[in-house]
């Protein structure tokens, strides 16, 4: 059957279900396959905090978006193109981020009496015509998988489980992809199980199948791949670039790598990542508690290791204390924050940028540590391994601020050349002659790093105020205040060792949009938009939060607006305000949801009227 | 310093100079408060230490907080005095990282019990070879005198006028509880009994608990007078041998037997019980190790001191060491370039 192709040049799709359907597998799968086709794409995993969350309710909605497209492609998509919806709540839930004229494929078989009251429908909205402005296709998808497998003889539950493969099939189909890729990771995965790579393989091709032979689709459609930077390209999620980026840094320094945390929601991926690659010399340590999590690994820093700690917001807190001490010792850290919706619990599973003046400022007393903050999931690789760099030459903690979106969120990444990267030089310290243990390195202000195990060396540290040079506990009022001054200068010398920022757009102008963190995409999207409008707008999106890069002052001073959009009430605008005596005009969002880009142009265009 | 290579080595190092306890003290004035029985303490470790082989750059004390935790600074070897509580997980990544050095973590019955109690039971059940003292003196000193998880139930302090409603802990209830392998109660005012459980725990192949009862004499002066004082001593404590039947007492003449699992104390001057009857110590018993645990709080028998409990088991270094040696050796030594090729790639031209 030959059916119209078209041409298209972006689509947004949406997965949606129960949290037991699988749409976060399949979602993936649709993402591997897209990024191998060489599109460029990004994707927003959207789940429950429930593990298994009540079958057919609202709150149990699980929901993966990919943007993919022949072009650059910046952010997950404002609104979606196409919609796949298994049961009656993921219609309901994910219907408002559908364009109208949008492709609703719907499971008819989860359109049951009791599903359509779990969500709340009076009517079944499949056969209502209340879809009519968008293009309906209710599909038997369980029972069409079920007809798919029936002589295997399988159980209702391993068939139930198979119809999101389905449903993936249907996808390859009506986006011309192939089927290779999702093949060959079912036959990995279930190695073990022979009668399940049978199903799922049968099923997703049935799915396929069905959109080739059916009369229903009335078009086809094409993506062609985008024109990247020529390379060799794999596809990341944050947390999977930021373990690499630490592996990296610890394959650069020769230093091991220790990781002492405690799981948390959306940070577990890196500890997980981690742990598998042993072969690295990686340890990594699943503490009993973020605490345990933090002073584990700077017991690890104290031995020599590159000290990791990796959490969310609410593990963050916990650490607070164990942070101070790491200020106090000078020793190297890395305490990777993934920020979630808070305060306390907060939304466990969605994204905020909140904890920012927590990294910043977050101690007891004048405890100065540098924030870095990645700008994408694949951008979390050179953000992870520039925090390594910073806390091996410096001697201090430094906080690498990401957040879920970007953890779980995904791109192609383009790997880069090895040699392409920082060298990271580090000397122990190992000469007895006149050692002390807060004696500095004049340029960058670091500490000697004399690790145990060093003959002739043996010496004490600890949370207790150090004297200058030979580090003995010192309670001496003046001796306190030039050390409070010291560690707070060797921090501010970091701006020293930073690249200048590079404004996106004209170095002066109208509106200067600064964003920092996961909402890169989003701003981006908007300001090339309104630049292609012809508007007077250009984009600085800061990588290093404290200290700031030395040209930022002088950015800011040549635009007569600042934006500052910030998924919290305006914590960047207040450490910009504070710093710079500027006034910036705020933009905040706080959902738990990135922003859209066009939210960020609604703004604009308000602010240029 | 190739740290890659030392940590793989197993084989013990061996000091170059034979060292004497002078060499384990360090340059700074000891400031407790004077008569405090952490002196004695002190002065049993840097009496041990040299007696063991382990060059003294090899060697670390890490502390958290509170009057024993000052311990690191009085001892010339490598130190690291931490926050409150955490002494334990501070040490546990040391040790993890650095499983060649030998480690050791001063803590007090506040400091390790209260707001690290949570470390030092994942200590102990992980097993990592990490020596801990306690001082226990059932009080908080540096904070200058309330009561501590281990001070008895009533007990009048500053922030408790009308006495503890809190139950004590039984720290080596708490160690055996979660399954330390090595448990041992020492006295203060014993210094030989002291220097066999340093000895002893030194030696031992993981975790080794220590618990001392210390006299604080400013804020709980007297707290184990009847376990100390050369008058009440030999009646009220059981100093425990391995394998040797469990007799005590100022002329050696009482001991302790099982009536079916509660232990009693009975006199072998009465012509009904002879040595036979007694109980016989083993450390390898951990049924009995609980036992004699559990006799701290009871009435009419004595308190037991020196090695309850010692078993071998796998340390959680060695599993992990062994586990990044067997990738090692499946996958090769990790490369970035390996790295960065691993997993589904493609090319765009």
């Amino acid at each position: 059957m030959v059916k119209d192709l078209k041409n298209l040049d972006e689509v947004t799709i949406r997965f949606a279900g129960d949290s037991g359907d699988g749409m976060q597998l399949t979602g993936s799968q649709f993402t591997t396959t897209t990024a191998l086709l060489g599109n460029d794409l990004s994707t927003l995993p959207d789940y429950p905090a429930e593990i298994r969350a009540p079958a057919g309710t609202l709150f149990g909605v699980s929901g993966f978006q990919i943007h993919f497209g022949s072009k650059e492609i910046s952010t997950p998509g404002d609104t979606c193109d196409v919609l796949v919806a298994m049961n009656p709540a993921a219609l309901k839930v994910n219907l408002r981020s559908l364009r109208d004229g949008g492709i609703i494929i719907a499971n008819r078989d989860g359109f049951n009496d009791k599903n359509l009251k779990l969500a709340g429908y009076d009517k079944n909205p499949l056969d209502d015509g209340s879809l009519e402005k968008f293009q309906l296709h209710s599909v038997d998808i369980t029972k069409l998988t079920t007809l798919a497998i029936r002589e295997l003889n399988l159980s209702t539950k391993v068939v139930e489980r198979s119809k999101n493969f389905f449903a993936l099939g249907m996808m390859y189909w009506m986006f011309s992809r192939p089927l290779e890729s999702s093949i060959k990771w079912i036959q990995e995965k279930f190695k073990k199980s022979p009668e399940i790579v049978d199903a799922n393989i049968r099923v997703l091709k049935a799915g396929y199948n069905f959109g080739e032979t059916t009369e229903i689709f009335l078009a086809r459609y094409e993506v062609k791949a985008a024109e990247l930077h020529p390379g060799r390209y794999r596809s990341m999620t944050g947390n999977e670039a930021t373990a690499w980026g630490l592996l990296a840094a610890s394959a650069k320094s020769g230093l091991d790598l220790f990781l002492g945390s405690y799981p948390i929601t959306p940070a577990s991926e890196i500890l997980h990542e981690l742990s598998h690659h042993k072969n690295f010399r990686v340890k990594t340590y699943q503490a009993e508690d973020e605490i345990a999590g933090i002073t584990s690994a700077i017991g690890a820093s104290y031995g020599g290791a590159i000290g990791i700690t990796t959490t969310s917001g609410p593990g963050l807190a916990l650490k607070t204390e164990a942070m101070g001490l790491a200020v106090m010792l000078e020793l190297p850290l890395v305490i990777v924050n993934v920020q979630r919706g808070g305060p306390s619990t907060g939304l466990p599973t969605k994204t905020e940028q909140a904890d920012l003046l927590q990294a910043v400022h977050g101690r007891n007393s004048e405890a100065p540590i540098p924030v870095i903050a990645s700008c994408t999931p694949a951008g979390c690789f050179d953000a992870a391994y520039e925090a390594v760099r910073i806390a091996l030459k410096y001697m201090t903690p430094v906080i690498l601020l990401t957040d879920g979106y970007l953890a779980n969120g995904a791109e192609p990444w383009l790997i880069p050349d090895v040699n392409s990267l920082q060298d990271i030089d580090v000397k122990f310290h190992t000469d007895t002659k006149n050692f002390f243990p807060y004696s500095r390195d004049e340029k960058t202000l670091s500490r000697p790093w004399a690790i145990p195990g060093t003959p002739g060396l043996e010496h004490r540290i600890g949370g207790l105020e150090k004297e200058h040079i030979t580090g003995n506990v010192s309670y001496d009022a003046e001796n306190h205040d030039f050390m409070v001054n010291l560690r707070h200068q060797k921090i501010e010398g970091i701006a020293n060792d930073l690249p200048d920022a590079i404004i996106e757009g004209d170095n002066t102008g109208d509106l200067l949009v600064v964003g920092w963190g996961g909402t890169y995409g989003a701003i981006k999207t908007a300001v090339q938009k309104k630049r292609i409008e012809g508007k007077s707008v250009s984009h600085l999106h800061l990588k290093y939060i404290n200290p700031f890069q030395k040209n930022i002052g002088d950015i800011l001073k040549k635009f007569k607006y600042i934006l500052v959009p910030e998924l919290n009430l305006g914590q960047l605008s207040q450490l910009l305000q504070a710093k710079y005596l500027i006034p910036v005009i705020k933009l905040n969002k706080v959902q738990g949801l990135p922003f859209k880009a066009n939210e960020i142009e609604a703004k604009i265009d308000d602010i240029l009227r | 310093m190739n740290l890659i290579d030392e940590t793989l080595k197993d084989t013990p190092k061996i000091p170059v100079q034979k060292y004497t306890p002078k060499d384990f003290q360090s340059d700074q004035d000891v400031r407790w408060c004077p008569g405090c029985g952490d002196y004695s303490i002190l002065a049993q470790v840097q009496r041990v230490l040299p007696e063991l082989n382990i060059p003294k750059h090899d060697i670390v004390f890490v502390s958290g907080i509170g009057c024993s935790s000052r311990f690191p600074y009085y001892m010339d070897t490598y130190g690291f005095h931490g926050i409150h509580g955490r002494a334990a997980a501070i040490a546990s990544g040391l040790k993890v990282a650095r499983p060649e050095l030998s480690v050791w973590v001063a803590t007090g019955d506040g400091d390790g019990l209260s707001i690290g109690g949570n470390h030092f039971i994942h200590l102990c059940r992980r097993n990592i070879d990490i020596k801990i003292i306690l001082f226990n003196n059932q009080i908080y000193g540096l904070t200058k005198g309330q009561y501590s998880p281990t001070s008895e139930f009533g007990k009048v302090t500053k922030s408790s006028p009308y006495g503890s409603p809190d139950h004590p802990f039984n720290p080596l209830l708490v160690a055996l509880g979660a399954e330390a392998s090595f448990v041992a109660r020492g006295l203060d005012r014993d210094p030989k009994l002291l220097q066999t459980i340093i000895r002893r725990a030194a030696e031992h192949k993981g975790t080794a608990f220590m618990e001392m009862y210390q006299n604080c004499n400013v804020f709980n002066d007297g707290a184990f007078d009847l376990f100390t004082d050369k008058e009440t001593k030999d009646d009220n404590v059981i100093v425990l041998e391995n394998g040797k039947p469990m007799i005590f007492g100022k002329e050696k003449d009482k001991g302790l037997k099982l009536e079916g699992f509660t232990p009693v104390a009975i006199s072998l001057k009465d012509g009904k019980h002879t040595v036979d009857d007694l109980i016989v110590h083993n450390e390898k018993n951990t049924m009995l190790s609980f036992i004699l645990a559990r006799m701290t709080n009871l009435p009419n028998l004595p308190r037991p001191v020196g090695v309850l409990y010692a078993v071998e088991r796998p340390t959680y270094e060695h599993e992990v060491t062994k586990q990044i040696e067997s990738s090692i050796n499946k996958q090769g030594i990790g490369t970035l370039e390996k790295l960065l090729a691993h997993g589904e790639t493609w090319i765009i031209k």
